[in-house]
C-alpha cells in the first residue's frame, strides 16, 4: 500500500515550492519579471502624463497593473511548468520519481500547488507594490474582488495545465527555454499586456482572442480599471461571460492534453 | 492486488528485447531467490541495462515472461513500486534541496520508510545532511542516490553501478551497508564493472554478453573448473612459448626442467584471476563480425 494521495501531494508542494525559490532563473524570469516590466513601462511612459478616456484618466502604472497581473499568471503557470517539467524529464528527476510509489496525480497536484503558492504571492506583491510604490488606487467594491478571485483561480489553473501539456514539446531540457519563452513572449505582446489593448488592430485582437492570455488580461482590466475604460474593449464590453467560457475551454484542452502527453520517461525511445 | 508468493524474487523466462531490428536481449532465463544478492556482470552494450530496466518497469519487453516480486513489471502499480528500490546510474538533477529535505520527501512517498537520520548515517553523510545536494562531490551525490533507493525499505533493491566515483574507503563502507541490508533479508540485484565488488557482495553472479546470459553461478564457480586451472608457461629449447593448463603445476614444472636439463626460460605459473575468467567468458562470446569489421 502506498501513502495517501493527500500526504504525497502535500509533500510534493513543499519541495516544489522550495525548489522554485532556490532557482535563480525561475525567480527572475517568472517571479520578478512582471515587476521588472511594470517598473520599466512606468518609468518609460510616465512623462506622457495620464492615459485613458476623458474623465477617467489614470497613471501609466495603473493602466499597466492588470496586464502585469495577467502576465504573472501566464508565466507562473505556462512558462514555469513547461520549462520545469521538460528539464525534469531530461535530467532524470522524473525517471527517479517514476520508480517510487508517487502517483502521477500526486506529482501534478504538487506542480499545481506550487503554481498557486508562487502565483498568489506574486499577484499579492504586485498589487501591494502597485498601491504603495506607484500609488495606484485599488477597487473597494467587493464584487470587483470576487471577479478578481474567479478570474485568477480559473486563469492560473488553466495556465498550469497548459504548462504541463506544453512541457511535452521541447525535445530536451536545454532547448526548453528556447521553445517556451518565445511563445509566451509573443502572447504577451498581442494580448494587451505590454501594448495597450485598444491600440491593437482588430485582426490582431481577433487572433489574440483565440488564446487564454487575452481573456485573463481582460478580466483583470475589468477589476482594476475605471468603468469608463469598458468602452475601449472589443464590442465596448468587459464580456466576463466570454472570459469564463474561453478560459473554461482552454482548461479542458489543457487537462486533456496533459493527460495524453505525460509520461514519467520516454519509454522505448 | 494479485501477488503470487514464490521463492523467486525475480523470475525471467525467454526474455527478448528488440530495438528497431537490433536484438539487445536474446531469450534470457534467470531466477533470483528471495534474500539473495545477485551480480549481473557484462561489458557496456551487452544488454545488462536493458534487462534491468525491464525488471524495474521502465522498459517494455518484446517477448518472454517476467515476474518481479510476483508481479509483471510492465503492469506494476504503486503498491508494487513501494516494495522495490531503484538506484539508477548517476543523474543530473538540479540538487537544490538539502540531503535531509530530499530524503524526508522520498520517505513520505513510502508506506513504511526507514528513519531518515539513520539512512543518512548509514551512507556516511551526517556531516553533509544540511548541505544542498548540488554542492556535494560526485561520490557524495552517489551516496545520496543510494540513500534514496533504500529509504523506502524495499524488499528488492536494484543497484546500477552503485560505487562509480567512490574512493576505496567509501566503497568499503558501502559494502558494509549492502551486507547489513542483506542481513535484513533484502534481495539485491547489482550491476557492476568491478569484479572485486561482485566477489565481495554477491552470492551468485551472471555474465551477460551479446544479450545472452553466458554463465551463471557462485562467484568462485563462474566459468567452470577448467577456467580456474593454473597455467604453466615457459619457452622450450627452440625458444617457442609453450602453455599448459594443469591441476599439478609443480609436477609439470619438474618434468619440464627434467626434459630441458636446465632452468626453463620465462617460466610462469599463473592462477587465473576472476578478471581473467570474466574476460575469457566475454571475449569467447564476442560477435565474430567484429574481427571481420576490423579487417575491412
Amino acid at each position: 500500500m502506498s501513502t495517501s494521495l493527500m500526504a504525497q501531494s502535500t509533500s510534493r508542494i513543499g519541495v516544489e515550492t522550495k525548489t522554485y525559490f532556490r532557482a535563480p532563473d525561475t525567480l527572475f524570469f517568472t517571479f520578478f519579471f512582471p515587476f521588472v516590466m511594470l517598473a520599466i513601462f512606468t518609468a518609460a511612459f510616465s512623462a506622457a502624463g495620464e492615459v485613458g478616456p476623458p474623465g477617467a484618466q489614470i497613471s501609466v502604472g495603473a493602466s499597466y497593473l492588470p496586464g502585469m497581473i495577467a502576465a504573472g499568471i501566464l508565466l507562473s503557470g505556462v512558462q514555469n511548468l513547461a520549462i520545469d517539467i521538460a528539464q525534469e524529464k531530461s535530467n532524470g528527476t522524473l525517471k527517479r520519481l517514476g520508480g517510487t510509489p508517487l502517483s502521477p496525480v500526486g506529482y501534478f497536484l504538487g506542480k499545481i500547488g506550487q503554481v498557486f503558492v508562487t502565483g498568489t504571492l506574486q499577484a499579492a506583491l504586485l498589487i501591494i507594490a502597485g498601491a504603495l510604490v506607484l500609488g495606484i488606487e485599488l477597487p473597494t467594491d467587493p464584487a470587483k474582488w470576487l471577479t478578481f478571485a474567479w478570474v485568477f483561480v480559473l486563469g492560473l489553473t488553466t495556465c498550469a495545465l497548459l504548462g504541463i501539456a506544453l512541457s511535452a514539446l521541447p525535445r530536451s531540457g536545454k532547448s526548453a527555454s528556447a521553445v517556451v519563452i518565445p511563445v509566451v513572449l509573443l502572447l504577451q505582446f498581442i494580448s494587451g499586456v505590454y501594448l495597450q489593448w485598444n491600440m491593437l488592430p482588430t485582426w490582431l485582437q481577433d487572433f489574440a482572442s483565440l488564446f487564454p492570455l487575452k481573456w485573463i488580461a481582460q478580466g483583470m482590466r475589468s477589476v482594476f480599471l475605471p468603468e469608463a475604460w469598458e468602452s475601449l474593449e472589443q464590442n465596448g464590453s468587459w464580456n466576463l461571460p466570454g472570459v469564463a467560457i474561453a478560459l473554461g475551454i482552454w482548461l479542458v484542452v489543457g487537462f486533456v492534453l496533459s493527460r495524453l502527453t505525460f509520461r514519467w520517461i520516454r519509454r522505448d525511445a | 492486488m494479485k501477488t503470487t508468493r514464490t521463492d523467486a524474487a525475480v523470475r525471467i523466462r525467454g526474455l527478448s528485447k528488440v530495438y528497431g531490428g537490433v536484438t539487445a536481449v536474446d531469450e534470457l532465463d534467470l531466477d533470483i531467490a528471495r534474500g539473495e544478492t545477485f551480480a549481473l556482470l557484462g561489458p557496456n552494450g551487452a544488454g545488462k541495462s536493458t534487462t534491468v530496466e525491464i525488471l524495474e518497469g521502465y522498459r517494455l519487453r518484446t517477448s518472454g515472461e517476467v515476474s518481479v516480486l510476483g508481479v509483471d513489471p510492465a503492469r506494476g502499480g504503486l503498491d508494487w513500486k513501494s516494495r522495490i528500490g531503484i538506484v539508477l546510474q548517476s543523474s543530473g538533477e538540479t540538487g537544490l534541496l538539502t540531503v535531509t529535505e530530499m530524503l524526508r520527501h522520498f520517505a513520505s512517498l513510502y508506506p513504511n520508510p526507514r528513519d531518515v537520520d539513520e539512512v543518512i548515517a548509514a551512507v556516511g553523510l551526517e556531516a553533509k545532511a544540511k548541505t544542498r545536494i548540488a554542492k556535494l562531490s560526485g561520490g557524495q551525490q552517489r551516496r545520496v542516490d543510494v540513500a534514496l533507493g533504500i529509504v523506502g525499505r524495499p524488499e528488492l533493491l536494484f543497484l546500477d553501478e552503485p560505487t562509480t566515483g567512490f574512493d576505496p574507503e567509501a566503497r568499503r563502507r558501502f559494502w558494509g551497508l549492502i551486507r547489513s541490508l542483506k542481513a535484513e533479508g533484502t534481495t539485491i540485484l547489482l550491476t557492476t564493472h568491478y569484479l572485486d565488488e561482485a566477489a565481495q557482495l554477491a552470492d551468485r553472479a551472471g555474465v551477460i554478453a551479446g544479450g545472452r546470459l553466458v554463465d551463471v553461478g557462485a562467484i568462485d564457480e563462474i566459468g567452470g573448473a577448467d577456467a580456474r586451472r593454473p597455467i604453466v608457461r615457459w619457452r622450450d629449447a627452440a625458444g617457442t612459448v609453450r602453455e599448459v593448463r594443469t591441476d599439478e603445476p609443480g609436477r609439470h614444472v619438474a618434468s619440464v626442467v627434467a626434459g630441458l636439463g636446465r632452468e626453463p626460460v620465462g617460466l610462469e605459473v599463473i592462477r587465473p584471476t576472476l578478471e581473467d575468467i570474466y574476460l575469457g567468458l566475454v571475449q569467447s562470446t564476442a560477435p565474430a563480425t567484429t574481427a571481420e569489421e576490423a579487417l575491412a
